[in-house]
């Protein structure tokens, strides 16, 4: 049951977190009134999709979604769409919506998610530029993702290169553009972002790094080139951004509530007002297994975040904190990563790259931090354990394929 | 369309009429089965909706993948009849089929 007796719950958003929050709330006994508002027209749905087997067509819509409407009804969730919270009054413990009215709550939950950064260039207003982040997005690309047009791609992150592996797989044109020297330079080592740059090329993809870009040109109201700073202009029928997302912080932050890069939380997902609780890509997060605070963009970190925020608010345990996990499908590789690899001093890899299965393992100061696993899930599942766990590890231990993975983690928890 | 039996670690049943096409994890998640978290959504990322398959029904539930079986030599509590249960596709042959989820995914 509610601590101190709170009887109405109002979740702010409706993507991962949301709907995990909502689903722990209810199987942790909560029955009061609980409502959630979303500013998309769909009910809670996984986003993993969107760039990968839902972008390709092999995933139905309806698929798609955490829970079928009839879920909700049973649970006594009132479900309001298409509609953003515009603004909490703290004091009077109620939030205003965009189309009028107020909702009371004794508890609220942010999962306001995040949104693609921008371009800013001249001609991002053109017609045939595209974000890739919401089922809507994915609308108005699809119909676009035809054999033979050209599809340049703004940014070599995850959602970039994912997009970029499928419109090959459908038979498009793709040039991937990135400011950095490699592609996933935000978020890996250069050992796997000279994997990547290999597979996509030798799928066809043309990768330019360390370019800026200066302008789109159109024609008619539609985008027909990308030119570079150096003046080199790329045929473009298509152009998707994928330069990253910014945390959606600015309703907490006009309540003001504590942000950073994110809606500062603690622990449990409770923010700078012990009644505001935040979870999903919108919070900053202490990271317990690192020793700093930061903002994870995943889908584990939704779904921890939900159950923890559920947790605080029904005074329950707080559920373990896992080691922050991440995926990507690219092609027929799967990269599994656990861990964050920030700050890393040593990377080893195990495995040959060449036979497309293969781990980068990251240590600091001799205990593992991180692994990119590709095609491996032993060296993934294990990694995660040994990381929680603070374990040190030998570089020409991690590097010994003839000792198995398990027997590896067997003997360094030993 | 297939009638599948979920069983609790606590032999607690329930029979769901599942659609051809699906995993059989979707329609655990979709008709709230507990004991299968699924976390990343049926991609074989995670590791969180293994069941054990009654053996009746082994063959019928189709080979393992080279990733299914990795990630399961991982598991808890891994037994002969073990599965990840969204690498199992829901059809017509599956119809009675039964499956017992452990007492936790992790």
């Amino acid at each position: 049951m509610a601590q101190g007796g709170i009887r109405n719950i109002v979740v702010a958003g409706a993507g991962q977190a949301a709907a995990q929050a909502l689903q722990s709330l209810r199987s942790g006994g909560y029955d009061g009134t609980l409502t959630v508002v979303g500013d998309e027209a769909a009910l809670p749905y996984q986003r993993p999709p969107l760039s990968k087997a839902y972008l390709k067509g092999e995933f139905e819509e309806d698929r798609l979604y955490f829970k079928p409407g009839s879920w909700y009804e049973d649970q006594n969730i009132e479900v309001v769409l298409g509609t953003t919270v515009t603004g909490i009054n703290r004091a009077q413990r109620e939030v205003q919506l965009e189309h009028g009215g107020h909702l009371p709550y004794d508890a609220l939950i942010l999962a306001t998610g995040s949104r693609p950064r921008q371009l800013t260039l001249p001609g991002a207003d053109l017609g045939g530029v595209y974000d890739l982040r919401s089922l809507a997005d994915v609308e108005r690309l699809s119909p676009q993702m035809v054999a033979g047009r050209k599809l340049v791609i703004i940014g070599a992150g995850y959602i970039g290169l994912e997009a970029a592996a499928v419109a090959r797989h459908m038979g498009l044109e793709v040039t991937v553009l990135e400011m950095a020297p490699r592609v996933l330079a935000r978020v890996t080592s250069p050992a796997l972002s000279a994997f990547y740059e290999a597979e996509h090329r030798s799928h066809g993809v043309t990768i330019l790094t360390g370019v800026q870009t200066s302008r789109l040109n159109g024609a008619n109201g539609q985008v027909t080139s990308v030119v570079l700073a150096d003046g080199k202009e790329l045929p473009a029928d298509i152009v998707l951004s994928g330069i990253g997302i910014l945390p959606n912080e600015e309703l907490a932050k006009a309540a003001g509530i504590a942000c950073s890069n994110g809606i500062l939380v603690d622990r449990d997902g409770r923010t700078s007002d012990p009644n505001v609780y935040a979870a999903g890509d919108c919070a900053s997060r202490p990271l317990v297994h690192y020793g700093r605070s930061g903002r994870l963009e995943s889908v584990h970190n939704a779904i921890e975040q939900g159950k923890l925020v559920a947790a605080a608010i029904l005074g329950l345990p707080r559920p373990a904190e896992d080691c922050p996990w991440f995926w990507s499908d690219q092609y027929d590789l799967k990269l599994q990563i656990a861990g964050l690899s920030q700050g890393y001093d040593t990377h080893v890899v195990r495995g040959d790259p060449a036979s497309r299965k293969f781990a980068v393992f990251y240590l600091k100061n001799g205990t593992l931090i991180a692994v990119d696993a590709v095609n491996s899930p032993p060296e993934f599942l294990a990694s995660k354990k040994l990381i929680m766990s603070g374990a040190k590890l030998a570089p020409n231990v991690l590097i010994d394929t003839s000792t198995p993975m398990k027997d590896i983690a067997a003997q360094a928890a030993a | 369309m297939a009638k599948i039996t979920y069983i609790a670690h606590d032999g607690t049943e329930r029979t769901i009429e599942a659609r051809n096409g699906m995993s059989v994890m979707e329609v655990a998640v979709n008709n709230s089965i507990p004991g299968i978290d699924a976390d990343c959504g049926g991609a074989c990322a995670c590791a969180t909706c293994h069941v054990y398959v009654d053996e009746a029904f082994l063959s019928k539930a189709g080979e393992q993948q080279e990733m299914e079986k990795s990630m399961l030599d991982f598991a808890e509590n891994v037994r002969p009849n073990s599965r990840l249960s969204c690498q199992i596709k829901v059809t017509d042959a599956l119809d009675g089929l039964r499956v017992t989820t452990p007492e936790s995914q992790h």
